[in-house]
């Protein structure tokens, strides 16, 4: 059977999406707690855009109007040892 | 959205999910629940996930006794899986008078019924093996192997779901503008999309629980704290206790996917409604973790975030009716652990709307505690 991939981090597909979306998981946000997409390394670079396309086919709302998850610090993954390296300089 | 309803509950997280649960399963036909967000957006999506029985006073610890209880059986009850499991809690103890309040809670605890141990310095790392017992200063350990955790948003979906198949009506993104109130009796809940009429409200809406009190001149001794949390990339088990420290105010444990989440107060924090994450965090969170389990200085940080606490002057939850608006009922206060008590939170409420029945735990934790003089405070507060 062929499986898209929607999320690499935490291997979700386009199935995935689709039934949480049936389901009545409507919101990017709530997508989000449910099914873990964008809570990887890559923080949803790959995935939301793409769920808010599939949003879009499910349920008319335009991707331009459906709001972004709350974009959270880093941007890259740092290191526990890097971060506590760290003095500050007062 | 439905006009008239039995209760309308007023936020869409674990406590006002799970009330809506149990009173659709105690046989009330109109339970409405208002979110002005998403289901899990405030406290309960931004919490560290772990379920605590080892509290000092007696109410958080029996309340958390019972919820751990409920939680044993809920993934069958709302047949969806919650990702429960009890690694335990291992509470670090740093010097002799955190080992004295230590004897003491363990003391009231063991009088509960609970299991719990006081660990030596060299059992310590039995529990957690990552740990190193002398970066963390630690003369010994309390440990509770019943203590654990569950999803957060899982178990507010799971209990929504299950509310809304016995009859509920949720209905998110729906703003409260104002409450109804005359002669001192609740009457209805004025929303962005309508007007509710009603005889019960439920004020669950964290942090936000205050404005939504004074909606019906009924003051709250909440305060908002933001609080800082972060998660780690994805790794093998490697160990299952969430380890916390009153003294460092630390608080982590490896999550069923493989990420460590945790979280610590940075010492320039002060109440009010920020929300924005700060590098001060990074640096206490990451110094202190690594201090404590050196290993981890190798792991990846993947995110961080914010939440609110909202803090009651006690650090206990304010339940119940209040004397001054019949039917005006709250669930909020509940000072960073309204996740873990919330099973057996929602019973207790269930049982006070459907049957007028209280209890002990409920009296203890009514707003006019306030006003008295001897107020007992919850000394187990981390994060």
């Amino acid at each position: 059977m062929k499986r898209s991939i929607v999320c690499r981090c935490e291997d979700i597909s386009e199935e995935d999406v689709i039934q949480a979306i049936d389901k009545g998981y409507t919101d990017i946000e709530e997508l989000r707690k449910k099914l873990r997409i964008g809570m990887g390394p890559c923080q949803g670079r790959v995935c939301i855009q793409l769920v808010a396309r599939i949003l879009e086919r499910k349920t008319g709302k335009k991707v331009a109007t459906i709001p972004l998850p709350t974009v959270r610090p880093p941007l890259v993954p740092v290191s526990l040892g890097t971060l506590a390296s760290e003095k500050d300089e007062k | 959205m439905k006009s008239r309803a039995d209760v309308v509950i007023i936020g869409g997280g674990v406590n006002g999910c799970s009330l809506a649960y149990n009173l659709v399963k105690k046989g009330l036909d109109d339970v409405v629940v208002v979110e002005k967000n998403y289901l899990s957006s405030g406290a309960t999506g931004a919490c560290g996930a772990g379920i605590r029985q080892q509290w000092s006073t007696r109410e958080n610890a029996s309340l958390a006794i019972q919820s751990v209880k409920i939680f044993e059986q809920l993934s069958r009850e709302l047949n969806q899986d919650i990702e429960f499991r009890q690694g335990g809690y291992l509470i670090a103890v740093h010097d002799e008078k955190e080992m004295k309040q230590a004897e003491k809670n363990v003391s009231m605890q063991r009088s509960l019924g609970l299991k719990v141990e006081i660990l030596k310095p060299e059992e310590i790392t039995d529990i957690v093996p990552i740990l190193d017992v002398h970066g963390m200063k630690a003369i010994g350990a309390t440990f509770c192997p019943t203590d654990g955790h569950a999803n957060p948003f899982r178990t507010t979906f799971a209990y929504a779901d299950a509310a809304r198949n016995l009859g509920a009506e949720i209905n998110t993104h729906t703003m409260v503008v104002n409450l109804k109130a005359s002669k001192k009796t609740i009457q209805g809940v004025i929303t962005d999309k309508g007007t509710i009429r009603t005889n019960i409200v439920v004020n669950a809406a964290g942090i936000d629980s205050k404005t939504i009190a004074e909606m019906v001149q009924v003051k709250l001794p909440l305060t908002p704290f933001r609080k800082e949390i972060m998660a780690t990339e994805r790794l093998q088990p490697l160990f299952e206790a969430m380890v916390i420290s009153f003294r460092d105010g630390i608080y982590f444990s490896q999550q069923k996917e493989g990420q460590i989440v945790g979280g610590i107060p940075i010492p320039e924090e002060k109440g009010g409604y920020k929300t924005m994450p700060t590098f001060s965090f990074l640096q206490h969170m990451s110094q202190t973790l690594t201090r404590y389990a050196p290993l981890l200085k190798h792991v990846n940080l993947l995110r961080h975030w914010t939440g609110f606490y909202d803090v009651t002057p006690d650090a206990r939850p304010i339940l119940g009716e209040v004397k001054e608006i019949k039917g005006f009922i709250q669930c909020n206060g509940f000072s960073g652990h309204g996740f873990m008590i919330s099973p057996m939170v929602s019973r207790l409420l269930t049982n006070l709307i459907v049957e007028g029945e209280t209890s002990d735990v409920l009296e203890s934790l009514a707003l006019k505690r306030f006003k008295g003089k001897n107020i007992e405070k919850e000394l187990s507060v981390v994060g």
